[in-house]
């Protein structure tokens, strides 16, 4: 008989970013019940037992993520994972966890809000997640998947790049990017290719060495000062070397919609339909949401006419569209609350733009 | 024999920030003699709490972990469980414990977490300028209750976390004792070696109850404040081993 190597496994965005931490060695998960991401704390707590590694469901998103920021202190790989709701509940231990840089990696399988909203697909959650997202100044690498395979190397790519800049790493994933399900073919390295730097900083106990604290506190005058400085430099050290995107069709394209997550799966059947009606569209799509990747929409819009932001919300990836090429005609398609653009919406949309030239 | 009075090793050389009387100096310091008479320096890991004690680390010189308010038994649990061999406490106060972090306490409590909890029980909140704690006594004024807490007005009653504590499971021993004369500075420093004893036999969940005088905002002399430890604040909070398994 013949020996069928398996390569690819049918699993949901949030089995393969659960099974991708696994891979990547996440040591420490913790998390509470929301939907639409229980695929991965049910996922976790059987795998992470299995593998002699610690699973922990937590009594509410406060204390999971501030156990997070405790594991992370003892240098180990550490996962949390929410939904919107409980992602907003997460932002205070995230703020701590940037300002005393420890790594870690956050998912938040985006529903609709704001409140309670609904467990329907969402993009709602941009500004808090580019932006900070907690009080302070400060900034966290957003990871955008658009597929349950690109979500594992996502996963991947993630705690590599909180290790390497101690960081917390968030992954945007959306409802659809979750609960779909495809092949999925783990890769068995991340991208990231820079060595991880050894975490001397780690709290394992004093023995034979100085005192290690964690902290994000600076009281003495100056000190938080030149403590968000050295920040600074980090975050724009992570703007210049980790923009990430991916193109559809832009070679000769003239027009450009730009889209992420389960919506720039759905904006790429949408420029095939334009290209059937021989209109020149193609597709930009972000992967790093922060550090947006504006060099490279900057060089793939160079020769287009029009641009498309077309997104899950009532409109915020859009801003930061208008910010890196202020230049450009932009146009915006958004739906927000559960609310999705379909292909066929959005080739009416640029039809119509296209029409009043 | 020179009996000599030293600094523990665990305790750097530094000046205190606390105010005249604050219980927190004997604290540090019975912590600190403790950790080096069990040889533990190289194993333990704090958490600080935010609160007046959020700077331990400043003071204690082995590996510290800040925490949010109210949230250090959650770091802690993060910590022990990914380095169960380390020994692990928690230092908080009675705003951090029992108001903010109340859930984080309970459950943390009730997992049986094998960690440590020292908890300062000062009856307010010092850094914040002396404003009611959850364990506030009944009649006791501070800035947020000019008039003395009264139940009648909805602000409740305080809150004898410890009791409460040792009605759970997971919870091996709970004990309350004092800072505010000698006797009950031993006592504390038996609790808080028998405490770490327990983590290190794996005896789940320790909590060491402290009443501790704020002088400032109880606007008393040091002497004073010692003495309304030992006069008043007892019959809301009744020294003694509470649970001892």
């Amino acid at each position: 008989m013949k020996k069928i190597k398996v390569t690819k496994i049918l699993m949901s965005g949030n089995e393969a970013m659960a099974e991708a931490a696994i891979k990547a060695g996440c040591f420490f998960y913790a998390g509470y019940p929301i939907t639409p991401q229980n695929e991965i704390p049910s996922y976790m707590a059987k795998r992470m037992r299995e593998l002699g590694r610690v699973f922990i469901q937590a009594e509410s998103e406060l204390a999971a993520i501030n156990m997070i920021f405790g594991a992370a202190a003892t240098g180990v790989r550490s996962l949390t994972s929410s939904s919107s709701p409980g992602v907003s509940l997460k932002q205070e231990g995230i703020s701590y966890i940037a300002g005393a840089q420890l790594p870690a990696v956050i998912i938040n399988v985006m529903r609709g809000g704001p409140g309670l909203g609904n467990i329907a697909s969402s993009q709602s959650d941009y500004f808090q997640s580019t932006r900070g997202g907690g009080h302070g100044d400060y900034y966290t690498p957003v990871l955008a998947p658009s597929s349950p395979e690109e979500a594992a190397k996502l996963v991947l790519l993630g705690f590599d790049m909180a290790d390497f800049y101690r960081t917390p790493v968030l992954i945007l994933a959306d409802a659809i990017v979750g609960q779909m399900m495809e092949g999925v073919e783990f890769s068995s390295k991340s991208e990231f290719k820079k060595k991880l730097p050894p975490k001397n900083w780690a709290l394992t106990g004093a023995s034979n060495r100085p005192a290690n604290i964690a902290k994000s506190f600076f009281l003495k005058e100056g000190a938080l000062e030149a403590h968000n400085e050295r920040l600074r430099e980090k975050w724009e050290k992570i703007k210049q070397n980790e923009q990430r995107s991916s193109t559809y069709k832009t070679e000769d394209a003239k027009y450009l919609i730009v889209a992420y997550g389960s919506e720039a799966r759905i904006a790429q059947e949408a420029v095939d339909m334009l290209r059937a009606k021989k209109i020149k569209a193609g597709l930009f799509r972000p992967i790093t949401l922060w550090p947006y990747p504006e060099k490279n929409l900057k060089a793939v819009s160079k020769n287009i006419k029009k641009v498309f932001v077309v997104e899950q919300s009532l409109g915020q990836m859009v801003e930061d569209v208008r910010l890196s090429i202020p230049y450009k005609e932009i146009h915006f398609l958004g739906k927000s609350g559960g609310g999705i653009p379909l292909a066929k919406e959005i080739v009416k949309f640029v039809e119509k733009v296209t029409r009043n030239k | 024999m020179i009996n000599k009075f030293t600094k523990p090793a665990s305790l750097r050389e530094v000046s205190t920030h606390y105010c005249p009387g604050c219980g927190h100096g004997i604290l540090h310091r019975l912590v600190a003699e403790v950790i080096d008479e069990l040889n533990l320096r190289g194993k333990i890991i704090g958490v600080a709490p935010v609160g007046c004690a959020v700077v331990a680390y400043d003071y204690w010189d082995f590996d510290v972990s800040e925490a949010a308010h109210g949230r250090a038994l959650a770091v802690a649990t993060g910590i022990k469980r990914c380095r169960p061999q380390n020994i692990v406490f928690t230092y908080q106060g009675d705003g951090d414990l029992v108001s903010i972090g109340m859930a984080e306490t309970m459950h943390a409590a009730n997992r049986g977490e094998n960690v440590t909890c020292i908890f300062v029980n000062n009856a307010c909140y010092g850094m914040t300028g002396g404003q009611m704690a959850p364990t506030t006594l009944v009649g006791q004024p501070t800035v947020t209750t000019p008039w003395g807490r009264n139940p009648k007005y909805g602000e409740g009653w305080p809150i004898k976390l410890s009791e409460i504590l040792a009605g759970l499971e997971g919870v091996n021993f709970a004990v309350r004792s004092s800072v505010s004369n000698p006797k009950q500075i031993m006592q504390t420093r038996e609790h808080i070696k028998k405490a770490f004893l327990n983590q290190i036999e794996g005896k789940g969940f320790s909590i060491v109850e402290v009443l501790s005088p704020c002088p400032t905002v109880w606007q008393k002399s040091p002497t004073d404040a010692m003495k309304w430890i030992d006069e008043e604040m007892v019959k809301t909070f009744p020294l003694g081993i509470i649970k001892n398994i």
